[in-house]
C-alpha cells in the first residue's frame, strides 16, 4: 500500500497541515485528526476531508492530518495533492472563488512594490495583502523545492481563489520551460493578473508563454488581460532585452534578477553595484523604448531599512519604476522612496500649470518665470504629477 | 452549588470555598461599607532592640510565624518566572505536615508548576490569584481541591483591604534588604526594580517574612518594603534566576502583522486627538504594545511634545522615552528589564516605583487609572458586545491571570490591539468563553483588518470618521474572521466550576468550568 503526503507540519508552519494518504481496498475511511485547533475545528476538518474524498470518489482510504491551524483552502489543496500522487484524474477540488479576486488590472498600473511569497508556504499568504504592496507574487519557482512543486501549484491555485489580497495585483512566478507552461494551465483559469517569467533570454520563450496564456484565456473565457513580466537574469537576457520587451503587447514591464545575472557573468556582487550597472541600464532602456515599466531586483537585507531606502533611491535615479520585496516591512520604504518629494511635486505643478496656460493661449513656448521649458521637461513634470496623483 | 444569574447574564455561585459571595451587580454598583481589615496589634518592644530580625532559615521563620493548617500565604510576583522562593514555602509546609493552605500570589508563572504536587497532596487547598500556564491547565482539568479565585491586581488589594481574604503570612522576596526588614528591588543579583505588589501584603498580613540574597547593613534605602511591618528576615543563597526575572518580553515584535496592528493603533490614537502635549498612557510589555510605545515616542519627538506620565510596566523603551525628554514621569508598577531597573535606580524622581494601591485599588480614594488618556491592553477573545476575555483561551483552558487588565478598563480610552485570528481561531466571537471585562468599558478594537469602535463612544467615532482609517463594525470584523477561519465549535465543559472570576469590587462576574477531556 503506497503512502503519500503533502504539506508540512513543523511548529513554524502556521496555517499549514501535513496530510498523509494511502488508498485501501475496503473498510471505508480511516481518518486521524491531530490538530492544534482540534477542540474547535475537528468536526469542520473531518467534513472538509470527507467532502474532498467524495468529490474524487474515494471511499476507502487511510488519512492522517497533522494540522497547525490550516484554513480550509489549504487542507483541500494538501489532500488534492495527495490524491493526485495516487490517482490519475483531471478533476479539481476548488475553493469558493472570491468575487474581489476576479478583477483585471490595467497595463500602466503602479508596480512600485511586488511582495514575493513562497508558493508553498500558506502562513505568509493570509495577511500578505494587508501591507499595501502594489502586487503579491505567489512564487512557484526558486522558493519551492523541486519535490514540492506539484503541491505548490495546487496551493497557489487555491490561494488565487480564496485569499483576499486587499487590492494587491495577483501575480504568479511560474517555473522555467515546460513545467512553467503547465503552471499556466493551473493558474490562468483562476484570474492571475500578471505572470512572471523567470530567466527569460529570448523572445521565443516569451511567445510560448504568451500563446499558452491566450489559448487558456479563450478556453476558460477569461476576459481580463493577463500581463507578462519577463525577468532578465542572464547576459543573454540582457543582450536580448529589447526584443523580449517588444515581443508581445501583453508584456507589461521588464524585471531584473541580479543574483543569477552576476553569477552568469562571473562577477561578485558588490555594494556599489558597478558590475550590474550595464544590465540595469539595458533593462531600463529596453523597457522604456517599448513604453513599459522597469522593475529592479530585490534588496535582501530585511533588517536594514536605511540601506533599502538608499537602494531604492539609486534605482529610481537609474529610471526604474519599482522593485521586488521579500518582506512586508519593505513595502512602505519602497513606496516612500519612489514617491516624488514635495519639492518635485511643487516644481512639476508649476511646469504643468505653465504648460496648460501656454496651450490655452496657443503659445508654442512654455515658460516658468523667465525660464523656458523644453518639451521633455514638461513630459517629466506630467509624469511626476501623474504618479503623485496615483499615490494619493 | 447554588447558581444565580448576575448582571451580565452569567451563572455564578453564591458561595465559594465555603464563603458567601456577591454576584456582579453592574459597574460601580457594589459599595462595601464598614471598617477596613487590620492585622493584629504589634508592640515594638517585642522586637530586637538592635534591629536584627534575622532567623537562620525560611523554615524557622515560617514555624515562628505560626504556620498551620488552613492558613493564607501570600507572595508577590516581581521575580516573575525566575522566582525561587514560593516553591520553597510549600516544600517546607509539606515537610512540616501542614495541610489545606491557600496560596495568594499576585501572579503565578510556569516556574511554579512544582506546586502542583502540593495541590495533589493537599498541602495547598487552592490558589487565589492568577494561574498562568501549567497551574491553569491543572485547575482547568478539575484537579484542584478547592475553587480557584482569580482577581485583578486591584481586586487582590480590595480583597485584602476589606477582609475578604486575610493574609496570615506574607513571604516577600527582596533583592536587597537589611536585617531590620527594609527592602527594595533596585540592586543585588536578583534585582527586579520596584516591589509595588508587596505593598498591600506587608501592610495587612499578620506575619511578614522578608527573604533576600543581598543583605546589606541598615538602612536599606529606599524602603520599598518598610521594615517596621516586618517580623523576620531570612538570608538565602539565591532568591531568583536573574535571566528569568527580567524576562524576554521586552523585545519589540518583528512580526509584520503585529507591527501593522501597532501602526493602526497609533494612527487611531493620533486621529482621535489623544496624542497631545501633556497626555498620559499605559501599555504592557508585550511585543505589540512596545511597538506602539515606539511609534508614540517617534510622534512626540517629531512634534517636540511630551507625555506627562505613563503608568505600568517599564522597559528599555519607556526608559529611552523618559531620558529623551519625551516622557516626564514613569510611574512604575512592574519593571521588566535591566535597563528599566537602572532607570529606576538613577531617575529616582521621574521613575518611582508605585503600587497597585495607587493605580488600581477599589478601596483607595481615587485611582491613577481613571486619569489615563490612552490605555493599551490585550485580550484572548472579544465578543460582538465588546466584552473581553483574558483568562481562558477559546478552547476553554484557563491559561492566564487577569493582571491589571480589569482595573485598566477604567481609563478614558481603552484600546485592545488584537489579531483578528490566531492560528485559525477567531478572536472576535459571539460570546466570550469567560467574561472578564464588561463591554461598556472597552472602547476600541484594533485588528490588522480594521478598527471597530464601541457604538457607545460616539465621540470617538465622530473624531475619526474622516481619517481614512479602516473603520468597521465589530460584526463586520467577526464575519471577516469567520470567512477566513470558518466557524469554530463551542468547547464542551462539565458542570464543575473550577474558578471564580472576580470583578474589581469583589463580586463574581463569571466562572470557569472544567474542560471536557
Amino acid at each position: 500500500m503506497k503512502t503519500v503526503y503533502a504539506g508540512q507540519n513543523e511548529r513554524a508552519d502556521r496555517s499549514d497541515c501535513k496530510i498523509t494518504l494511502s488508498l485501501k481496498k475496503s473498510g471505508g475511511l480511516d481518518l486521524t485528526v491531530n490538530s492544534k485547533v482540534k477542540l474547535l475545528f475537528e468536526k469542520a476538518i473531518r467534513k472538509t476531508i470527507t467532502d474532498v474524498l467524495n468529490a474524487f470518489s474515494i471511499e476507502h482510504a487511510k488519512v492522517t492530518i497533522d494540522d497547525n491551524g490550516a484554513p480550509d483552502y489549504v487542507i483541500t489543496a494538501r489532500l488534492e495533492a495527495c490524491i493526485k500522487q495516487l490517482v490519475s484524474t483531471d478533476k479539481l477540488y476548488l475553493p469558493e472563488q472570491l468575487a474581489q479576486n476576479t478583477t483585471g488590472t490595467c497595463k500602466d498600473r503602479m508596480r512600485r512594490s511586488r511582495l514575493y511569497l513562497p508558493g508553498n508556504t500558506p502562513k505568509l499568504a493570509l495577511n500578505a495583502g494587508l501591507h499595501g504592496g502594489d502586487g503579491i507574487i505567489l512564487d512557484l519557482e526558486d522558493s519551492v523545492s523541486p519535490a514540492r512543486k506539484d503541491e505548490a501549484r495546487i496551493l497557489v491555485r487555491n490561494t488565487l481563489r480564496a485569499v483576499d489580497f486587499y487590492g494587491g495585483e495577483r501575480m504568479v512566478r511560474i517555473n522555467q520551460g515546460e513545467r512553467g507552461l503547465e503552471d499556466l494551465d493551473a493558474v490562468i483559469p483562476h484570474y492571475a493578473n500578471v505572470i512572471l517569467l523567470p530567466k527569460c533570454e529570448t523572445p521565443e520563450q516569451l511567445l510560448l508563454v504568451d500563446e499558452r496564456i491566450q489559448s487558456l484565456r479563450n478556453e476558460y473565457k477569461i476576459e481580463n488581460d493577463v500581463w507578462i513580466m519577463p525577468i532578465i537574469e542572464s547576459a543573454m537576457g540582457v543582450i536580448n532585452a529589447f526584443q523580449i520587451a517588444a515581443a508581445s503587447k501583453n508584456v507589461v514591464g521588464l524585471a531584473i534578477g541580479l543574483e543569477d545575472y552576476t553569477a552568469d557573468i562571473g562577477a561578485p556582487r558588490t555594494r556599489e553595484g558597478k558590475e550590474t550597472f550595464f544590465a540595469r541600464s539595458m533593462v531600463v532602456n529596453a523597457a522604456k523604448a517599448c513604453g513599459l515599466q522597469a522593475i529592479d531586483s530585490v534588496f535582501s537585507d530585511i533588517s536594514d531599512m536605511d540601506a533599502l531606502c538608499e537602494n531604492v533611491l539609486a534605482s529610481k535615479a537609474l529610471g526604474f519604476d519599482g522593485m521586488g520585496c521579500i518582506h512586508p516591512r519593505q513595502v512602505k520604504v519602497i513606496h516612500d522612496a519612489f514617491a516624488p518629494t514635495e519639492e518635485e511635486i511643487e516644481k512639476a505643478r508649476k511646469i504643468v500649470d505653465a504648460f496648460k496656460e501656454a496651450e490655452k493661449k496657443g503659445l508654442g513656448v512654455v515658460a516658468v518665470g523667465s525660464k523656458m521649458i523644453d518639451p521633455p521637461v514638461v513630459k517629466r513634470a506630467l509624469r511626476v504629477m501623474e504618479l503623485a496623483e496615483k499615490i494619493n | 452549588m447554588k447558581m444565580v444569574k448576575n448582571a451580565v447574564g452569567r451563572m455564578v455561585p453564591t458561595e465559594i470555598n465555603g464563603e458567601k459571595v456577591v454576584p456582579f451587580m453592574g459597574v460601580g454598583k457594589h459599595r462595601p461599607t464598614g471598617k477596613k481589615h487590620a492585622p493584629n496589634i504589634s508592640t515594638a518592644i517585642d522586637y530586637p532592640a538592635d534591629g536584627d530580625k534575622r532567623v537562620p532559615s525560611l523554615k524557622e521563620a515560617l514555624v515562628k510565624s505560626g504556620l498551620k493548617d488552613g492558613m493564607v500565604i501570600s507572595t508577590h510576583h516581581h521575580l516573575r518566572n525566575g522566582d525561587l522562593v514560593a516553591n520553597q514555602i510549600f516544600d517546607i509546609a509539606a515537610e512540616l505536615g501542614v495541610k489545606g493552605l491557600v496560596w495568594l500570589p499576585s501572579a503565578s508563572f510556569p516556574c511554579h508548576k512544582d506546586i502542583i504536587k502540593h495541590l495533589e497532596s493537599g498541602v495547598v487547598h487552592h490558589i487565589e490569584g492568577s494561574m498562568n500556564g501549567p497551574l491553569g491547565r491543572f485547575a482547568s482539568e478539575g484537579k484542584m481541591q478547592g475553587m480557584a479565585v482569580l482577581r485583578s491586581h486591584g481586586g487582590r488589594t480590595q480583597a485584602v483591604q476589606d477582609g475578604e481574604v486575610k493574609i496570615d503570612i506574607a513571604v516577600l522576596a527582596a533583592p536587597t534588604a537589611d536585617p531590620f526588614g527594609n527592602g527594595h528591588g533596585l540592586d543585588g543579583p536578583s534585582a527586579c526594580g520596584g516591589l509595588g505588589y508587596a505593598y498591600v501584603d506587608y501592610h495587612y498580613a499578620d506575619k511578614v517574612v522578608v527573604v533576600t540574597d543581598n543583605l546589606i547593613k541598615f538602612p536599606c534605602m529606599p524602603m520599598q518594603i518598610e521594615g517596621n511591618y516586618v517580623d523576620y528576615v531570612v538570608e538565602m543563597d539565591k532568591i531568583g534566576i536573574p535571566e528569568l526575572i527580567v524576562s524576554g518580553t521586552t523585545q519589540i515584535t518583528k512580526s509584520p502583522d503585529r507591527l501593522l496592528i501597532a501602526e493602526l493603533t497609533t494612527k487611531f490614537c493620533d486621529a482621535a486627538g489623544l496624542i497631545q502635549d501633556g497626555f498620559s498612557f499605559q501599555m504592557g510589555a508585550g511585543g505589540t504594545s512596545l511597538a506602539i510605545g515606539l511609534y508614540f515616542h517617534k510622534i512626540l519627538k517629531e512634534r517636540q511634545i511630551k507625555a506627562r506620565f505613563a503608568v505600568g510596566g517599564s522597559t528599555q523603551y519607556s526608559t529611552k522615552m523618559l531620558e529623551d525628554g519625551c516622557l516626564e514621569y514613569m510611574l512604575d508598577g512592574q519593571t521588566f528589564d535591566l535597563e528599566a531597573v537602572r532607570s529606576m535606580r538613577e531617575n529616582r524622581l521621574q521613575h518611582p516605583a508605585i503600587s497597585v494601591f495607587h493605580a488600581y485599588d477599589y478601596h483607595a480614594k481615587g485611582n491613577f487609572t481613571t486619569m489615563m488618556d490612552v490605555m493599551i491592553l490585550g485580550a484572548t477573545e472579544v465578543d460582538v458586545n465588546f466584552n473581553g476575555n483574558v483568562v481562558t483561551h477559546s478552547d476553554g483552558y484557563m491559561l492566564h491571570g487577569i493582571g491589571g487588565w480589569q482595573n485598566c478598563l477604567f481609563a478614558k480610552c481603552t484600546i485592545l490591539p488584537v489579531p483578528l485570528f490566531r492560528n485559525r481561531i477567531p478572536i472576535i466571537c459571539d460570546e466570550v468563553t469567560t467574561l472578564v471585562g464588561p463591554g461598556e468599558l472597552v472602547d476600541v478594537i484594533v485588528t490588522e483588518r480594521g478598527i471597530a469602535i464601541n457604538p457607545k463612544r460616539q465621540d470617538l467615532i465622530d473624531k475619526v470618521k474622516d481619517s481614512g482609517l479602516p473603520l468597521k463594525t465589530i460584526e463586520e470584523l467577526k464575519a471577516e474572521a469567520e470567512r477566513i477561519c470558518g466557524i469554530p465549535e463551542i468547547p464542551e465543559f462539565t458542570d464543575k466550576v473550577i474558578a471564580a472570576i472576580k470583578w474589581v469590587d469583589g463580586t463574581i462576574i463569571d466562572v470557569v468550568r472544567q474542560v471536557k477531556t
